[in-house]
């Protein structure tokens, strides 16, 4: 009976009870959490609707939209006809604006976030190793941080006039407020053991940063500057809506005033692709860098 | 350096202030001495009296409960439905694979670029911000929600079984309160989204009054104290909604008896 009971397939791996321990309780009424006996038969089945099964959902909206264009539940005008969406997709791709737009868009995410992730580093790394830096800066930095980037909008309009440097700065600061709190944390969660281990080896200060503390802060560091992305992705958005030339959240204004909605929700599905694509590119270093790690950051402090 | 080690934790407290105060310092001197012609560089004082001509009149608070209005009504639709979208996504596998990609691709969409939809499909009113705020405070509830209810430790679910809990019996004794403090994660960042995009949608739907528009007002007009005392209050009013959630989530976190964060 116990056989039996261990046999069974378990949805997650179930703590091991000393043998005897398991023996002596009573027997309890087993109820499967769920339904998982599934027969030989039917493996193909099932591994079917595994892969078929999130594109369902996909496929009714799509549908949905379909009929409700082509019964004239809604006009063409707030919703266009999804073959209609593809069409001004396919012209951005061929015409070659889609990747003049992209473009401009990917130079400012990526120099915004390099300019925020430098300085963001740097602050974090000042404040997380000298107790008196943290002192003096950190409580003006939680001050200022508590205002979003948006409210910096009008301010950084006025200083910096609508060129180019507005959106650097705001992206930058976006990125640099996550970045340095995670960083903070990052340097402050260093493993006590191994520093101690590191002092009892005559560590100087420099080396035990080095040794001890950065390898330890690798992952919270790169979920730092993770965040610091999607924050700098969404803010460019925001500041090219408000104030731009060219770039995708151009192409979403202009198109919503000239009433092109498919030129918008063309735009919308780039930038949702876009975001996609980013996050992806980030799970995979991530998973690479806590390959050999034992636990994820959590485990480390 | 070596005198700084012996500071007593009493005046390191004052450290904090330093920076502030300079940065006002500078501020004003800079002001006062004419170091600049532009007209945007006002002085203190100047945004001091404007603060107090805003705080006094009637306009201002409208303003400030228009946007509050907006950012609880839209905080509290968000969050039902992102609870529920969450638990439902987090305890049943069957759902997680019909909707959960689609919703993980849902949320790719920078929250930003739905406003231009949004003020086809609803307007500039009040609805089309909303719907806006809704949509800000439901992805960060899913997200956590959904999480917190995966990451049971398995070991509480087997005492359950041990037990003979009911699915709901686990579900309501075991699983809800283990992932409280997730759901809470969740409920605070989209208490913090909800106050971001209650601004955005103030500042990109522009209509009707707010703490937002009064922000557009006072940059349209190059009105620099303006802007610089709506950027205080919005920062003080997001700083209040943290403190308030903080307030809330502990007082939970003992009800439940669950180690704080």
């Amino acid at each position: 009976m116990a056989r039996a009971q261990t046999a069974r397939p378990e949805p997650y791996a179930a703590p091991a009870l000393p043998r005897d321990n398991v023996k002596r309780l009573p027997p309890a009424p087993i109820r499967p959490v769920r339904k998982v006996e599934i027969p030989r038969t039917s493996q193909g089945f099932a591994n079917l609707r595994r892969y078929t099964e999130p594109w369902l959902l996909p496929l009714v909206l799509l549908g949905l939209w379909y009929l409700g264009v082509e019964r004239g539940w809604l006009s063409e005008q707030v919703l266009p006809p999804p073959a209609y969406v593809y069409q001004t997709l396919s012209d951005l791709i061929t015409s070659g604006d889609l990747w003049i737009n992209a473009l401009a868009s990917m130079q400012r995410v990526v120099l915004g976030f390099a300019l925020g992730a430098s300085i963001g580093v740097v602050l974090g790394a000042a404040m997380g190793l000298s107790r008196t830096v943290e002192d003096y800066l950190l409580p003006t930095f939680n001050a200022l941080v508590q205002i979003p980037v948006l409210a910096w909008l009008p301010f950084a309009l006025l200083v910096f006039g609508i060129g180019e440097p507005l959106k650097y700065v705001l992206i930058a600061k976006a990125a640099t407020v996550p970045i340095t709190l995670c960083t903070l944390q990052a340097f402050h969660q260093a493993p006590k053991g191994l520093l101690e281990v590191g002092r009892a080896y005559g560590f100087s200060r420099w080396q035990s940063v080095v040794g001890i503390v950065l390898p330890a802060a690798v992952p919270t560091l790169f979920t730092g500057l993770r965040l610091g992305f999607t924050k700098a992705w969404l803010s460019l958005v925001v500041v090219e809506l408000v104030a731009s030339s060219e770039g995708l959240g151009y192409l979403i204004v202009y198109g919503r005033q000239l009433f092109q909605l498919d030129l918008v929700m063309a735009a919308v599905v780039v930038v949702g692709a876009v975001g996609l694509l980013i996050d992806r590119g980030f799970d995979y270093v991530e998973r690479r860098l806590n390959r050999g790690r034992p636990g994820t950051a959590g485990a480390l402090s | 350096m070596s005198a700084v080690i012996a500071v007593s934790p009493g005046s390191r407290r004052y450290r904090g202030w330093v920076l502030p105060i300079a940065a006002i310092a500078i501020w004003w001197l800079a002001s006062h001495q004419g170091w600049s012609q532009s007209g945007l560089l006002v002085s203190p004082e100047k945004v001091a009296v404007t603060a107090w001509e805003q705080i006094t009149s009637d306009k201002f608070w409208r303003a400030i409960c228009a946007s509050l209005t907006r950012n609880l009504s839209g905080f509290f639709i968000g969050t039902s439905l992102g609870l529920v979208l969450g638990c439902l996504l987090g305890l049943s596998r069957h759902f997680e694979r019909l909707v959960g990609p689609s919703f993980n691709t849902f949320k790719q969409i920078s929250l930003f670029a739905w406003i231009p939809l949004i003020s086809v499909w609803f307007g500039l009113g009040d609805v089309a911000k909303v719907a806006f705020l809704s949509l800000a405070a439901l992805v960060p509830v899913v997200v956590n929600t959904c999480d917190g209810l995966r990451s049971v430790p398995p070991n509480l679910l087997e005492v359950a079984r041990v037990y003979g809990f009911s699915r709901w019996q686990t579900i309501i004794g075991v699983m809800l309160p283990a992932a409280l403090p997730s759901i809470f994660t969740g409920l605070y960042l989209a208490l913090v989204y909800s106050w971001l995009a209650t601004i955005g949608a103030e500042y990109l739907l522009v209509s009707g009054e707010g703490i937002g528009n009064t922000l557009i007002d006072g940059s349209e007009h190059f009105m620099m104290d303006l802007v610089l005392f709506a950027m205080v209050v919005i920062g003080l009013v997001g700083w209040s909604l943290n403190a308030l959630a903080r307030v809330c989530e502990r007082r939970m976190q003992r009800l439940y008896g669950i180690a704080p964060r």
